[in-house]
């Protein structure tokens, strides 16, 4: 009977080791990376600033008011089904925060987030209408939103053309996506209110290497300006067509997630002049970074050992990191607790309260614009600024101030949207 | 010894050809049911219904689709991923269309209309074979991906182009929609499963079944035997694009309950499920369980015992699981091509004479 022994150890062994993980006391915010895949070159260094922020936090406090943070890390590869996975295995641990990195991820997630009762923070990206939160209870996306992005692109636009956008042909071109469709409604609007034509040219997630007929169709009808919505191996494709076909660098501008090091590094010089937004500083000039060499990059604790530090998206990780631990010690202060729930902490998310000075006594002074929430309002001032690459000293340069999205249409369509989604799924409106 | 077949007579043919003819095994597949149906449901926890059971489930009935297909009637498909986009996308029109109706019968309904648009993709099937069959079907994936991302109707002009499912009950339970229970999710799924095996069991060893098999080992001397190849390669296209439509349906409706075209039903599903029906063996209905639960197994059993167990980093697991999987699927092939089903025979053939072999 050794042999059946054998065979039920096994069994055994498969299901405890396909059953989740054991839950941890510490609060746990899970860090939903993708160091794999099409998209890997990006989710790294996202990843690593995420880590590396909460490292920072538990060696130098001990954590957010004396509670020990703990990051375990799921890998998704940007694949919906797999964040699925990680999302259902994590829950287990109790995760007071969860932070897709991925608008396909957090849009499946959304409805699951708000049944199990757990706050969802996507910082400019995701669902954009989840910043109406009278309809959307659990779901954050301050700073900022793909609309507000939009909308910041056109602004800026306008003021590099004298106000007036009439005639003018843009073109969005943009990955066939979840992500990439978000913007489509409010051009369109915009498109109406400023007398521009707006081209739609799609690149499919799968080939997005490929963009030879989408920039021979560029090339055909010479756009005045081209807005790039890409994410992971299309970026860096379209920054070397656009250099290929000789379309002028100076006149395509990328939303945040296409503004990269990665993305422009691959065209060497040809990517020069390249514009994209960022709604957050980069580089290693804050002082928070004094604190991060001494507990977290010379003790040897860098994520992954550190390659991507300072670098846009590393940036972008540590920004994200940053507001969660702000909201988590909010929430503290709202519960008189320092163990938070979830719940807890969806309430110190709605009363984050971000000022400059909050962000110099952080080490972060001028990193970011002051976030602000409240119950009607989860998605900040959604303000963004615009750099631009310079590729001989391999920098992007902030060329403008940060810029106020184009409130009047953008809520109006937040509104319209959230508000059908609110009838579709039958949620009565909260916040009166 | 464990297998025992003395004293296990038949008196009639009806008893002879059933489809478990031993003993044993028939009460192990009983046992299997009752468990499945009685015990699983009370126990079962949101991890272990959406990481693994509901999953296994759904593509084991889009394996036995394309099983019918590839493994009964030999044509090549590699369009299984287009054809669960269509059931995903039917069973969201038809329910938003007509909430009144039970969702259930807008799955099947949905698979109704998988199976017509396969029969419409399979028709170069009269004239070409083999590879170009599979680039015929190639083009079906790539043009149906293509379609729910163009015209906006399809995701009713949301604004990401994304459909979501909205909630649904059947007899006061919710089956859809984000407060489904596990135990519901996993009945739901456990139901068509159990009932499309027996179908696709049934089909295979009818008229049907052997015309598609007459087809796939011959067709000229199918032909010549009196085989219709026109109704023989249509109904083999629409009944296995029946299996993958409802399996589309579910893994939108049950399973993630928000789905984009090009992401969940890219060129990568139809490699799954073609993958899991050469590993789980063509032509078998076991197989195709076996090649799903190997598939969607697997990489959650690495992914626990690599990251979970040993602690290592998760990029460093993600690419050993690649490594893994792939180099599982070569030993697999090299070692037994006829797949995890034949695998299961042969063992069942050296129980039957353990522990006393000649």
């Amino acid at each position: 009977m050794k042999k059946r022994n054998i065979r039920l150890f096994a069994a055994f062994a498969t299901a405890t080791a396909l059953a989740a993980p054991a839950a941890l006391a510490d609060l746990v915010v899970p860090n939903f990376s993708y160091r794999t895949g099409p998209y890997a070159a990006n989710g790294a260094p996202y990843a690593d600033g995420f880590n590396d922020y909460f490292t920072l936090l538990n060696e130098r406090d001990g954590g957010v008011g004396g509670q020990k943070i703990a990051v375990p890390e799921c890998e998704t590869s940007y694949n919906t089904e797999k964040g699925v996975e990680c999302y259902e295995s994590l829950k287990g641990q109790n995760p007071v925060v969860i932070a897709p990195v991925s608008t396909g991820i957090a849009y499946q997630l959304i409805p699951k987030v708000s049944a199990d009762k757990i706050p969802m923070y996507t910082p400019g990206f995701g669902r954009t209408s989840a910043q109406d939160g009278r309809v959307f209870e659990w779901v954050f996306n301050a700073p900022t939103n793909y609309w507000d992005g939009a909308s910041i692109a056109i602004k800026y636009l306008l003021d590099e053309h004298g106000g007036d956008l009439n005639g003018k042909n843009i073109a969005l071109l943009y990955h066939n996506s979840a992500f990439g469709k978000e913007p489509i409604r409010t051009l369109q609007e915009l498109s109406k209110k400023h007398g521009f034509k707006l081209t739609e040219i799609p690149v499919d997630p799968g080939s997005s290497q490929e963009q030879k007929s989408q920039w021979l169709q560029i090339r055909r009808e010479k756009p005045d300006h081209v807005i790039l919505y890409g994410w992971g191996v299309m970026n860096p494709a379209a920054i070397q067509e656009a250099a290929n076909t000789r379309y002028p660098l100076d006149q395509m501008i990328g939303i945040w997630w296409s503004g990269t090091e990665v993305d422009v590094m691959a065209a060497g010089a040809g990517a020069n002049g390249y514009k994209a937004m960022a709604f957050h500083g980069s580089g290693r000039d804050y002082p928070l970074y004094d604190d991060l060499k001494t507990h977290v990059f010379d003790k040897g604790l860098a994520s992954q050992g550190g390659p991507h530090i300072g670098t846009v998206l590393y940036s972008r990780g540590m920004h994200s990191a940053m507001v969660t631990a702000e909201a988590i010690r909010k929430a503290q202060e709202l519960a008189g607790t320092d163990a938070v729930t979830a719940a807890q902490v969806r309430d110190g998310f709605e009363a984050l309260d971000i000022s400059d000075e909050r962000l110099a006594e952080l080490g972060l002074s001028g990193f970011s614009p002051a976030i602000k929430t409240s119950c009607e309002d989860h998605g900040g001032s959604g303000m963004a600024l615009v750099q631009q690459w310079d590729a001989s000293a391999k920098t992007w340069n902030p060329i403008t101030d940060f810029y106020e999205p184009d409130n009047d249409v953008v809520d109006a369509l937040i509104r319209a949207d959230s508000e059908a989604f609110a009838k579709e799924n039958n949620i009565t409106l909260r916040c009166d | 010894m464990l297998y025992r077949e003395a004293g296990d007579f038949k008196t009639s043919y009806r008893d002879d050809s059933q489809t478990f003819p031993l003993k044993l095994d028939r009460l192990g597949y009983y046992a299997a049911l009752a468990v499945a149906f009685l015990v699983v449901p009370f126990v079962i926890t949101d991890y272990w219904a959406n990481s693994v059971l509901v999953p296994f489930l759904i593509y084991a009935i889009a394996a036995l689709g394309l099983n019918i297909l590839t493994g009964y009637a030999g044509q090549v498909s590699l369009g299984s991923g287009g054809f669960m986009a269509v059931g995903a996308y039917a069973a969201y029109k038809l329910a938003t269309a007509f909430p009144e109706i039970s969702i259930l019968i807008h799955v099947l309904l949905a698979g109704g209309i998988t199976a017509m648009v396969g029969v419409l993709f399979g028709l170069p099937s009269l004239r070409i074979k083999g590879f170009y069959l599979a680039v015929a079907t190639l083009a079906a994936q790539f043009f149906l991906v293509w379609l729910f991302n163009k015209v906006p109707w399809f995701y009713n002009h949301s604004a990401s182009g994304q459909i979501t499912v909205p909630e649904r009950s059947f007899l006061g339970w919710i089956i859809t929609g984000p407060q489904t229970s596990a135990s519901a999710k996993y009945l739901v799924c456990l139901c068509f499963a159990v009932l499309l095996a027996w179908v696709a069991r049934n089909l295979t060893r009818g008229t049907m079944g052997r015309t598609w098999m007459a087809i796939r080992d011959m067709d000229i001397a199918a032909e010549i035997i009196g085989v219709n190849p026109l109704t023989a390669k249509m109904t083999a296209f629409a009944v296995s694009s029946f299996f993958i439509g409802v399996a589309g349906a579910l893994l939108f409706t049950v399973y993630l309950g928000a789905a984009e075209a090009s992401e969940t039903f890219g060129i990568n599903k139809s490699f799954l499920v073609l993958f899991m029906v050469i590993i789980g063996g063509l032509g078998s209905i076991f197989g195709s369980f076996a090649g799903a639960a190997f598939l969607v197994l697997l990489p959650v059993f690495l992914k626990n015992v690599l990251v979970g167990s040993l602690g290592w980093p998760t990029d460093l697991a993600a690419h050993l699981e690649l490594m893994i999987v792939g180099a599982l699927i070569v030993f697999f092939l090299i070692v037994e091509p006829h797949g995890l089903a034949q695998l299961w025979r042969v063992t069942k053939e050296k129980l039957r004479l353990w522990p006393f072999p000649h």
